[in-house]
Formats: C-alpha cells, structure tokens, sequence
C-alpha cells in the first residue's frame, strides 16, 4: 500500500460510522458517448452514489445480460476502451473524490500489461478493479501490481462460493466484496432477498472486516432496501444503465441518473433509521 | 489428468488456466473431479469404449492414400478417416464422453456452441441418445450458411438458438453458452466441442480426443511397422489436431497443425490465430487470439465455420512456443483446391475444414522431403459444405438461396 487507506475503504468507514448503508452504482464507460461519462459519473456522485463502477467497454462480454450487453457495444462504438476509460476517470477526478471501481473483463488490461494498467489507472485515480472473468487462481498476476499501487481488488462472490473459499477471496481482496445475488448474468430478474439474507448471513464470517456489498437483480427503491437489510452496501447497474439508454438527450439523462440514485439512497437510508 | 510436461494441472506453459466469473469455479472444480473418478473407474471405461465401438463406429479406418501422395509431391499419405464415424465428425468422440459424465454429475440439460454445427449435431445426437434436454448455440451468420446442420440438430429434437449479438459467429454463441450455463448451473452440463475454454476443457476434451491419434499409432505400426514421419490436422479451437497429435507428442513425429488464413493473413479477414495472432484471454483461457492493442477481440474470417474463430485451444499455444507442433495456414481458395484434389483423387468428399489440412500437404512435402509416411486427420465429411462449395465456385444449387 502507498498512504493510508484508500478512498473506498473511508467510504465504508464514514456509513458505518453513521450507521448507513451504502450504494454502490454502475454505469458503462462511453454509453452513450465518451463526452458524457464524466458529468453521469458526477451526477451520480452528487445524488448520493458511493461508490461508482465503471464498466470497461470490452467486445465478448459473456457475464452480462442484455442490457449491459447492449450498452458495451454502444460504448465501442463510441470508441470506448480502457485508455479512453481512464481519461474519463481522470476528467471525474477534476470534480469529485467519489470512489471509483474499474469494472469489467480481463483481456483489456492484459493487452495493455497488468503493470502499465495498474499504473495508468492509478494515475487517472482509480481506486480499485473488479475484473470478472479473473478468478481467484489466476488473480496472482494483477495482485502484485495493484498492491504496489495501493489499488483495491474487489472479490467476487457467488451463491455457488462456499465460505472456506470465500474467507480465501477476503484474505487476498480488498475494498469491499461485492456478493453475486443470483446465479446468472447482470440484470436478471429473480431476486429472492429472503433466500439473499440467508447465504450473506452463511459467508459474512468468513469475511471479517471486509465490507460486503449485494447485487444483481437489485432495481428499484423496494428490491433496494430488501437487501440492504443484509448488507453493507447494494449495487445497481442494469436499472441504471436501462434509465439512461431510455432517456433522450443529454439533460434528460442526467435528470434520469439523479432521479433513479437519490430514490435508492434515501430508501437505503430510510431502511436504516 | 495432469499433464507431464506442463507441471501445474490445467496449465500448459504460461497457457490454459481457468478465467471464469466465480459462479463457474465450483461446476468447474466438480467436473475436474468427476472426470478423474470417471476415468479411473473401469466400468466407466467399458461403457465408454462401448459406446464408441458399437454406436459411433470406432475404430475409424486408416485409408492409404497412393493418387493423394502422388499428387502433392510424392509421400505415403494415411487419411485418419474421422469422416466415417457415425454423425460424420470427429466431434461425437468428445460428446459421447461428455454425456456419459454428466449423467454420472445428475445433470439433466446439455448446452453447446457450435460453428459449423458438427459439434451442435453431435451434442444434440447423444442429448436424444441419452435422454437429455439440449440447447445448441449458433452464430445467426452459421445458422444461414449451415442451414443443413441447423436442420438436422432440430431433427434430433434440440433446440437451436440463433445469436444475434456480436459478430454473430461461433465466438458469440459461446459467449451465450456461457450465460444460460452461469443462470443454470445446478441441473446443466455446458458440454465444449473444443480443447478450449476454462480447465478442465482443454483436458478433457484431448482425452477423449486422443483415442483418434491411439488409433492411429496401432494402425500405422500393424500395417507400416514403423511411427509416422508426420502428422497433419486442421485447427480452429483444435481438438482434432489434439486428438491425433497427443499420441505421438513425446515421439519423433513431426506435427504439423494447418489454420485457415481466410482471404490471406494481410488482408486482415483470417482465422489463424497461432499464425497471426498475440497472446490473451478468451472464453476462459489464456491463449493466444486475434485481438486489438486495446484488447478487443477481432472477428475471424473462414470460408470454414468450424474454424472461423478468433481464439484456440491452449494446448496449441505451448506446442507452438515450445516448437514441438508447426502452424501453418492456408486461405479460403487454398482450402478449396484441397477439397478438390481430395475429391478427385480419392473420391473422398472431406469438410471445407478438414480440407485446409489437405491443402497444406505439398508445403509440408516439400519441407520435409519427399517419400515420407504421413498421417493426414480426416476430421469429418463434406455433405454440410455442399452449398457453401457449390457458391465458392460461382454453381448455383436448385433450391439454394442466394
């Protein structure tokens, strides 16, 4: 680690010290254009999100569902990329100290070197990545350069992970744990918090002190607070990313990210009081 | 399972490994698992060599083939005739396998990707032979240039989803094979056509590959009395050229793997990946793959759908460095003349694949030296190229649409 903690783990720090939870947003970088990531990202910041993700524009995304499917073939064809992500995290950084996860799949950063990405994304001010397709054997090779940079690895876990193994994830992890609510890809529309409650309760011991956040499925104010109830922090993506492919124009969308996140952050901190 | 020569099990040099989102990695570990058992247990065995022998035809003949050897620069060719089994592929070997162990697993579902739908018919062949539901993914492009295929796969009582994302080929409906296996993992089996994808794939499908290149050592020293100067098969993921190369890799055989360079390797529009491409991670192996300095993956192009794919086995990828296997590569109008020869020659009508190695043979003659023994893979037979053929060489087919 360089310095003290990270930006992500003050985060956590101050909800819990103000006994809230936290909601953890995501939007795909260059959807619907690279001018307008920056000032979502702000927006959304500014309506109470976290910590942001920001998806990595990659060709054969194969653990989405449709609608982020679509937005990451908007954002190629905006030209979107991990260098292009980067310059927006570093135009965000001008404005705003939100937290800022890089999410997304592995070729991208090992096309351009697990130590060049961990150094560029580092410099834009990124905090920490959460790469999907990296599972926890083969996550050896972007630990090292992300530790040396003080970035967290974000682990991912499934309903399918067992508590000795995700204790495995929380020793080599950091910044949070993100808990995959459902087996299947981003969006799907199953949620069972009850069922949620039930395996978060199982594996948040294996965890210790990592902060644990829930998503998949999670899309408006009442799936929001179900399972916040278990958690950390919820995460929202496919609602999010679907507001503002439906909204028309630039404004509009901006009005669209405002609207949805400040919704789920006050029924996140109505849940609590 | 683990490989000798490799060390680290599921690793081949740098190579192969398990790059998957954390739904997968215990189906993944349970299938490893259930293989070992599987293979180890002699009742398992039986059954599977049964299965091969008595409903899939195996052993396949080894056909001398004196006019083809005459023809591409003087050399004893033994055609490896994959193209005899019952479903016409090599690809039922591996699907025969795979369905026995998800029976052993309880699962009821199987999935597939295929291309050129050989891997989608053979999956859906032991779906029905097994009493599986099944659910074949297909590239909307292939659907419509092996309408044949899709036909037969429907036949059978699969059924076939045509994908639109992407660039709607083999890599694409793999990507949604993916997807439906991380929603349905509890009850469905994702069975690989390919020595691709996550461990234990690359593994277990070379296994149950191998018994094409068992075979042919048998064969060769029965009626030659010696090993094979050389060996040549087609390679687009490369489980045929696995499956033939894996018996003679620790001896002295020289092994030859051709891959499709579509309309050239410089024009861009190719599928030779070992040939002209760089090293990453796709479909959950590292390996190498046509991709962009950004790391964006790049269409393929073959005339062939069973090689149009931008990535390969990783297996190939460590006999390539390490130099034990050549990769050649060979374009779309190459391919074509093979077929043609193979044709002509031996009256041998093989797959617009399997017609990439054919084409490869007077460089591989003319490297090695004239009157040496060869054995050529046949992966599999014609008939689903027919019209592919046919408007490759400017023939309109009654009924075939344009």
């Amino acid at each position: 680690m360089t310095g003290g903690p990270t930006r992500i783990a003050r985060r956590f720090a101050a909800l819990q010290q103000r006994g809230e939870k936290g909601l953890i947003v995501y939007l795909t970088c260059g959807d619907p254009s690279l001018a307008e990531s920056a000032a979502l990202v702000i927006e959304a910041a500014a309506a109470g999100a976290d910590v942001i993700e920001l998806g990595v524009p990659w060709s054969d995304p194969s653990s989405d569902g449709p609608v982020i499917q679509r937005a990451m073939e908007r954002a190629l064809v905006a030209g979107g990329t991990l260098r292009r992500t980067l310059e927006v995290v570093a135009e965000v950084r001008r404005w705003s100290e939100v937290p800022i996860v890089l999410f997304g799949y592995y070729n991208p950063i090992l096309a351009l070197g697990p130590e060049r990405a961990a150094e560029a994304a580092a410099r834009a001010g990124v905090d920490g990545l959460l790469t999907v397709d990296l599972a926890l054997e083969e996550a050896e090779e972007l630990d090292g350069p992300l530790r040396a940079r003080g970035l967290d690895r974000i682990p991912l876990l499934a309903p399918t992970t067992t508590p000795e193994r995700a204790a495995r994830h929380a020793a080599r992890g950091s910044g949070f744990a993100y808990y995959v609510s459902l087996t299947g890809v981003t969006g799907a529309g199953h949620l069972d918090a009850a069922a949620v409650g039930d395996r978060v309760r199982a594996l948040r011991p294996a965890l210790g002190s990592l902060p644990l956040a829930v998503g998949f499925g999670v899309k408006d104010a009442a799936s929001a607070r179900a399972v916040g109830a278990n958690a950390d922090a919820v995460v929202v993506g496919s609602a999010l990313v679907q507001a503002i492919h439906d909204a028309q124009g630039a404004e509009s969308r901006l009005h669209a990210v405002r609207s949805l996140v400040s919704t789920l952050k006050s029924a996140l901190t109505d849940g609590t009081t | 399972m683990s490989d000798g020569r490799t060390g680290e099990e599921g690793r081949f040099g740098p190579y192969g490994g398990r790059y998957v989102g954390e739904t997968l990695v215990p189906a993944l570990d349970e299938l490893t698992a259930s293989f070992r058992a599987a293979m180890a247990d002699p009742a398992f065995v039986a059954e599977l060599d049964g299965l091969l022998a008595n409903y899939v035809g195996r052993p396949s003949p080894l056909t001398l083939a004196e006019n083809l050897g005459r023809a591409v620069g003087g050399a004893r060719i033994l055609l490896k005739r994959e193209d005899l089994l019952h479903t016409g592929a090599h690809k039922i070997n591996n699907c025969v396998g795979q369905a026995l162990l998800a029976r052993r697993m309880g699962k009821t579902r199987l999935i597939a990707e295929t291309g050129a739908g050989q891997h989608g018919v053979a999956t859906a062949t032991v779906a029905a032979r097994f009493g599986f539901r099944c659910r074949v993914y297909m590239g909307a492009e292939d659907v419509q240039r092996q309408a044949l295929n899709v036909f037969r796969m429907r036949l059978l009582g699969a059924e076939v989803i045509s994908v639109e994302a992407g660039t709607r080929t083999l890599k694409d409906a793999m990507n949604e094979a993916l997807r439906d296996w991380v929603t349905n993992v509890a009850d469905t089996h994702y069975l690989i056509g390919s020595v691709a994808g996550p461990h234990p794939y690359p593994t277990l499908v070379r296994d149950l590959q191998a018994v094409i290149g068992r075979e042919a050592r048998q064969q060769i020293l029965a009626t030659e009395g010696r090993l094979p100067d050389a060996c040549v098969a087609c390679v687009g993921g490369g489980s045929n050229a696995m499956g033939l190369f894996h018996a003679f890799v620790d001896d002295k055989v020289a092994l030859f793997g051709v891959e499709a360079a579509g309309e050239g390797i410089a024009t861009g529009r190719h599928a030779a990946t070992l040939t002209a491409g760089r090293v990453g991670v796709l479909h959950g192996s590292k390996s190498y793959l046509l991709g962009d300095d950004d790391g964006q993956i790049l269409p393929a192009h073959s005339i062939s759908a069973g090689l149009d794919y931008p990535g390969v086995g990783p297996e190939h990828a460590w006999l390539k460095d390490s130099g034990r296997a050549r990769y050649l590569a060979v374009t779309d109008r190459e391919a074509l003349t093979g077929l043609e020869l193979l044709a002509r020659s031996e009256g041998i009508l093989c797959a617009l694949e399997t017609a990439h190695a054919i084409a490869a043979l007077p460089a591989i003659v003319s490297e090695i030296g004239s009157g040496k023994l060869i054995v050529v893979g046949l992966s599999g037979r014609g008939d689903k190229d027919m019209p592919t053929v046919a408007a490759a060489l400017g023939v309109t087919l009654p009924g075939a649409r344009r």
